[in-house]
């Protein structure tokens, strides 16, 4: 009996959770596509990891941050050059240079290379002006992942905000939220997306904003609920018995336990705000044209079928695996707080 | 019963106020000058010309240098009305232009909806009949592999693979009838017409019924485990009877809520199958509108859009009322 206390509701979600093998696999999927993301430029990248020219050891890569932090800059002898003719050329015995597993950046044109089939050099083919495709979905994973990840932090915090006071102050506040709620939910979402989108300049920040504040309804209807319901309970009740402020009631009690309702939809939520995502992208609203994102490969492919499948298969694939990933830990998350399914 | 349509019919007021305010907000989007920012790009690639006429005829139309109050009356005015302005690009009245597209949208969508519904409903009988057979569960994860497929892609696909002659030419992917076909007889016009909905009312419809059956399943499957189904059972009652007359009247009522948040999605969704099959829809429309920044149109298509929303939901909420007299005679919440 070394653990006395009782288990934590996080500690029994965790376990929950872990039984859960589906869920887990896709939890996997999940955080090593967030690892590919953060790590794009290593894995992806027409600079060495390593070099060694001239006796001296060089990291592009991580030079390559530096300089763009502006604490750094590039030796003249490598400013703009390309690297790879650079090593054709003036590489001499002893020098050498190791470049990641897919030695290409997302942007490198190579004109003599069009549509070539996956193979050895480029894992998944090339597009129609050489761009390889394995370095742009690389790439394009940062993008879906950011997206999907920042656009439903902001609607979290917005409909969490709105449906806290909602729920809570009850009165003319909720009947203001609820009326505001309900307008929301009758825009189609998607519509009022692109009308936006029409608007403004393209961005992955305006994408993100937009998909941001169109969505948070949700979330402001589940808080909502939450704390209508948690506001007539005995720890509520004591709380404010020994002189807790309300902004104490809300944030310390009642927010914690309104939050799991809330994490599974944003779970949910990251998986649609990827697919409006590559949706936006594929239609030619979304990224500008020059960034990698999976959709834009797709809308790029699209003239280019039927003969490079390639184009298609693998950035398709792409938003498959990571939104069915997404909807698996959602899943997950669902019955690990749905007590009726507790093991 | 009556009190509780009313208030539900009154309720829309602030809704359509809420809407029309969005409306507003939209349009003024670009701060310092209304209108303005995405044409600057215009006008730095030199395409200037245009990008005034834009400028100007959008100022003109929404009286964009008159203060705010009289600009938002004129555009409630233009609301109220359904007068929308002129197109940008072509000159016609917005109203004309979606007068033409709106049937073919609702036609498709509620073609779509309605397949939706009558094969999700039998899928969630299944599941609660047959539930932990293989067969089930196949069914279930093949339901919720189609729930993470994007629409636009298994659209493009079935474009490449099943029509348009490369692989297999079976069906047709452009528009919705064969050009000429208004001289045929009837029952070839209506069979050529249903040839072409089949690829896009396909594309459109398994993502919403992968929506659908599975909050039929859970409901099935929530309802087949309550006290009135063991007494339904215990009776003797045949498991035909338990299932088709208990079990599924009590796990439609969600599925009828459902209907407020699935039309919207459907309508939306309907932009990319719209565009990707050409069919002059409002989806299509609005995907050409966005990209010769026809303001005045897209604003129209906005507000309507959000209109057939709106009485969609309140058909929904009608027929929960039906079904479910309990929630007229409560205080509902929200």
């Amino acid at each position: 009996m070394k653990n006395e206390r009782p288990e934590r509701y996080r500690q029994i979600l965790a376990r929950q959770f872990r039984n859960n093998r589906i869920a887990m696999a896709g939890f996997v999927v999940v955080v090593t596509l967030f690892g590919i993301g953060a790590g794009a430029d290593f894995i992806a990248n027409d600079k060495p990891l390593v070099m060694r020219y001239q006796g001296r050891i060089y990291f592009p890569v991580v030079k390559d941050y530096a300089v763009w932090l502006r604490i750094s800059r590039w030796d003249r002898q490598f400013q703009n050059v390309g690297f790879k003719e650079f090593a054709r050329g003036n590489f001499k015995q002893g020098d050498w240079a190791q470049f990641p597993p897919v030695p290409y950046s997302p942007t490198e044109v190579n004109l003599s290379e069009p549509l070539r089939r996956p193979s050895e050099r480029h894992f998944f083919g090339t597009d129609d002006i050489g761009r390889d495709v394995a370095s742009r979905i690389v790439h394009g994973a940062r993008v879906s992942l950011s997206v999907g990840f920042v656009a439903v932090s902001i609607y979290a915090l917005i409909g969490l905000f709105i449906g806290a006071i909602a729920g809570y102050y009850g009165g003319v506040l909720d009947i203001i939220a609820s009326r505001l709620i309900e307008i929301m939910l009758t825009i189609p979402t998607f519509f009022l997306i692109i009308t936006v989108v029409a608007f403004l300049p393209q961005s992955i920040f305006n994408i993100m904003v937009v998909i941001g504040i169109t969505n948070w309804p949700t979330v402001a209807r589940l808080t909502r609920g939450e704390f209508l319901k948690a506001k007539s309970l005995e720890y509520v009740v004591a709380a404010r018995a020994m002189g807790a402020t309300d902004g104490r009631t809300i944030f310390r009690h009642v927010l914690p336990n309104a939050l799991a309702p809330v994490f599974v939809a944003a779970t949910f939520g990251v998986a649609s705000a990827i697919l409006i995502e590559s949706t936006l992208s594929f239609l030619g609203f979304g990224v500008p044209p020059s960034t990698a994102s999976w959709g834009s490969i797709l809308s790029n492919a699209r003239q280019l079928l039927p003969s490079a499948w390639w184009l298609t298969a693998f950035p398709g694939l792409a938003i498959f695996l990571t939104v069915t990933s997404y909807n698996l830990v959602g899943e997950g998350l669902r019955d690990a707080t749905d007590p009726r399914l507790r093991r | 019963m009556r009190s509780y349509f009313l208030k539900r019919l009154l309720l829309i007021f602030p809704t359509l106020f809420g809407i029309s305010v969005v409306s507003f907000l939209i349009i003024h989007l670009a701060p310092g000058d209304p209108a303005g920012i995405k044409i600057e790009e215009e006008q730095r690639s030199g395409n200037q010309l245009l990008a005034a006429q834009i400028i100007n005829e959008t100022r003109a139309l929404y009286g964009l240098d008159e203060p705010l109050l009289v600009q938002y009356r004129r555009w409630l005015k233009r609301i109220a009305t359904l007068d929308f302005g002129y197109s940008l690009r072509d000159h016609r009245p917005v109203m004309d232009k979606l007068k033409e597209r709106i049937p073919v949208s609702i036609k498709l969508n509620g073609i779509s909806l309605l397949l939706a519904y009558m094969l999700s409903v039998p899928l969630g009988i299944y599941a609660a009949a047959r539930q932990h057979t293989i067969l089930e569960r196949l069914t279930t994860v093949l339901l919720f592999a189609l729930y993470s497929l994007p629409p636009f892609w298994v659209a493009t696909m079935a474009i490449v693979y099943l029509g348009g002659g490369d692989f297999w030419n079976v069906f047709p992917v452009y528009g919705l009838q064969s050009s000429g076909s208004q001289n045929w007889p009837w029952w070839q016009q209506l069979q050529d017409q249903a040839w072409h909905l089949v690829l896009p009312v396909t594309c459109m419809t398994y993502y919403t019924l992968a929506v659908l059956s599975r909050y039929m399943r859970t409901g099935m499957l929530e309802t087949i485990r309550q006290d009135f189904i063991r007494t339904a059972r215990a009776k003797g009652l045949s498991e035909r009877l338990v299932l088709y007359r208990h079990a599924l009247r009590n796990s439609m009522i969600p599925m009828i809520t459902l209907l407020a948040d699935v039309l919207p999605a459907l309508i939306g969704g309907s932009i990319v199958i719209e565009t990707l099959f050409s069919i002059p829809g409002m989806g299509f429309l609005s995907y050409e509108a966005v990209f010769s920044r026809d303001y005045p149109l897209l604003m129209g298509i906005f507000t309507l859009s959000a209109f057939l929303t709106l009485t969609g939901i309140l058909i929904s909420d009608f027929l929960y009322t039906l079904v479910d007299p309990r929630i007229a005679y409560e205080k509902r919440a929200a």
